[in-house]
């Protein structure tokens, strides 16, 4: 029997595009009919659109579009406008934050963080916008709005490391570089500035969240797809009768760990560890430098580093004994 | 169902010769081994591959030198005119190091790279010269006066001149490739893919500040709270910068001197770290007080695009070896070089 419906379907069934509820009245239009595509219908859905753009979503695309020309063209000035050393040096380039000893500078000078701080003001009402759309097209649907929730989530710890702490911190110069390297390299001169990341338990949780999640959506996704043959995919009949691919489901785990989450209470245990994620990993990020200056110090005097026996002879600082600046 | 097997095809073969070159490129060829050389659980693994190792090991291959001489029971300042820094050693000893130190520095130039031809040998008149009399002194300081980096190893011309009368590592001030005029594209002294700082995004001239002039590397916190450290994650980037230049020099990894635990934390670092404490120390004093003060000898071409002379780093006698020629001493058969005690000046700058 042929299958449906999984990455890569092998049989696509269509029927006449689908234009979806009525938009509310007040409401912006959606745009366009609708067509159909063979190769998204390999993955998903074949129907595409239409789409629900709106003020919000109009407005949003503007200013993410300004932010994005932003940070590109300072990438293609910072190589002298060469096009071919754009595309080599591409993953190194970046457009930096103020400098440190610039401070909290309301306008910096163009070259030296003010293109940044454009470039993340519109990004920021961008995302932002973009969180209204989801908020308010939830809404428009009669769903709940626990994506908008998510995906604030994920807002708050772009705030946090691009706005909040810095602004905390007293200096942009602590924000993190619009690049693809550049961003990577600060991640690591924060955790060594910081004394190792590791030992921030709000790192701990994120991590513990991050890998929860993959964890969470591997059984949930490989449970789903086991029962799938089963008609374990088609949610509609669950509701009415959860059928006997749901009752294998959840007996597969109850044989195999003595406990199943329910079909609906999965969905909040993976909902959780994503959102919990970023919240933690944001909190950890607002501490550091504000709260705790060297994670590594503090765990050790909170017990949670613990002490290896030595396997080198002992060594000391030179600078203690020699005397000068180190 | 048969339209777009065409596209399909094209697409992974693309994306296949694409993966191809990420992965050919960016991975070396097994087998990696690793060496623990500290507790377990700390990260403390050096990593080698046998096929580089040859190469690095064939790289590193010892010169010809001269057998010992009898002395003739003369010394050089009364066998030669204008001899000012040997003028004590014995005469036949002197000759077989300016016969080894030709090998050594310009064995395809020869007496002549530093001897003008034509004249007599006490004649300073090429810079070549100059230069070798001043690189003479600074090898003997570094004998005598650093023995915290180089103990009774020591080095010779030969550390890091390898046949060449310019070391293949050196290093120039450099101020980078040029950004568009104007007020945007500013690069903040990083963010371009060279070597000295393995092809990170870090600042790419960390060597100026560390190397050349006596910057504070140190960035990390002292206390678990703050308590007015105001170093900042720009600074670090730059101190990040510097250790990934060591760390390439000498191709190691960061727990070569660091626990991964505490990279500040001297109580858990290993004794390599005190001996590239001093590295630096060393290096910082052979720029400032040697190469430095020879700029104005050097010819322009000689110079980097700034103008400035040449300098040395972690890798101008390294050379990718966590110590140079694999640890053997040429020194011991040339104690001339040792240079003495009353040269010596103290072990810190």
């Amino acid at each position: 029997m042929a299958e449906y419906q999984n990455i890569f379907t092998q049989v696509q069934v269509r029927g006449p595009v689908y234009a979806g509820v009525p938009v509310p009245t007040g409401n912006w239009n959606r745009a366009g009919k609708g067509s159909f595509s063979y190769w998204l219908g390999k993955i998903g859905d074949a129907q595409v659109g239409p789409i629900y753009l709106g003020f919000t979503g109009v407005a949003s695309l503007i200013f993410g579009i300004a932010s994005f020309e932003i940070i590109g063209l300072n990438m293609w000035a910072s190589v002298n406008w060469n096009p071919i050393q754009f595309v080599r040096q591409l993953p190194w380039l970046a457009l930096e934050p103020p400098p440190p000893n610039a401070g909290l500078c309301m306008i910096c000078p163009l070259n030296q963080g003010g293109w940044w701080q454009i470039a993340g003001l519109f990004l920021t009402i961008s995302v932002l916008l973009w969180w209204v759309r989801t908020y308010r097209r939830a809404r428009a649907l009669g769903m709940g709005t626990h994506i908008a929730w998510a995906f604030a989530s994920a807002i708050w710890l772009f705030l946090v490391l691009g706005f909040i702490r810095p602004l905390l911190m007293g200096s942009w110069g602590e924000s993190v570089p619009f690049g693809i390297f550049p961003h990577l390299d600060w991640t690591a001169a924060f955790s060594i500035r910081y004394g190792n990341l590791f030992y921030n338990p709000f790192h701990m949780l994120s991590i513990a969240f991050l890998y929860g999640s993959t964890l969470l959506f591997a059984m949930h996704g490989a449970t789903i797809l086991a029962v799938s043959r089963l008609g374990g995919d088609r949610e509609i009949e669950q509701i009415v009768d959860r059928g006997t691919a749901a009752e294998r489901a959840a007996l597969f785990w109850r044989w195999t760990m003595g406990f199943n989450a329910t079909v609906e209470s999965i969905h909040r245990w993976a909902w959780w560890f994503a959102v919990l994620c970023p919240l933690c990993g944001g909190i950890g990020i607002l501490l550091t430098g504000t709260v705790v200056d060297n994670w590594f110090l503090w765990g050790v005097k909170h017990g949670i580093a613990p002490s290896y026996p030595s396997v080198f002879p002992a060594v000391t600082d030179p600078s203690l004994s020699i005397g000068g600046h180190p | 169902m048969s339209y777009g097997t065409f596209g399909a095809r094209m697409v992974a073969i693309i994306l296949a010769i694409i993966v191809l070159f990420i992965v050919v490129g960016t991975f070396q060829r097994p087998p990696v081994y690793g060496f623990q050389h500290g507790f377990r659980g700390t990260g403390a693994v050096q990593l080698y591959n046998p096929a580089q190792l040859a190469t690095l090991r064939a790289d590193n291959a010892l010169p010809h030198s001269t057998p010992a001489v009898q002395p003739i029971g003369q010394t050089a300042g009364q066998s030669f005119q204008n001899v000012q820094v040997l003028k004590n050693v014995d005469a036949a000893e002197f000759a077989r190091l300016m016969n080894d130190m030709t090998t050594w520095v310009a064995p395809n130039q020869g007496c002549n790279y530093c001897h003008a031809e034509g004249e007599p040998l006490s004649s300073d008149k090429l810079y070549t010269k100059v230069v070798a009399r001043r690189m003479l002194q600074m090898v003997m300081h570094i004998n005598s006066g650093w023995k915290n980096h180089v103990a009774e190893t020591g080095v010779t011309c030969y550390t890091c001149h390898r046949g060449q009368p310019v070391p293949a590592n050196i290093w120039f001030k450099n101020g980078g490739a040029p950004t568009a005029p104007g007020s945007d594209g500013d690069r903040a002294d990083q963010n371009w893919p060279i070597a000295t700082v393995g092809l990170t995004s870090l600042p790419f001239d960390p060597l100026t500040p560390f190397l050349d002039k006596d910057h504070e590397i140190r960035i990390a916190s002292t206390t678990a709270l703050p308590q007015g450290d105001r170093h900042s994650i720009k600074q670090t980037e730059w101190t990040y910068a510097l250790m990934i230049h060591l760390s390439e020099a000498l191709g190691v990894n960061c727990t070569f001197c660091h626990s991964s635990r505490s990279f500040t934390d001297w109580q858990q670092s290993t004794p390599q770290r005190n001996t590239a404490y001093f590295g630096i120390r060393m290096v910082r004093d052979l720029n400032t007080n040697y190469l430095d003060g020879l700029a104005s000898t050097l010819p322009a071409n000689r110079h980097g695009p700034l103008g400035d002379g040449p300098k040395l780093d972690c890798a101008t006698c390294h050379q990718g070896v966590y110590k140079p020629l694999f640890g053997v001493s040429m020194l011991k058969d040339y104690p001339e070089l040792a240079g003495n005690a009353a040269s010596a000046t103290p072990g810190r700058h």
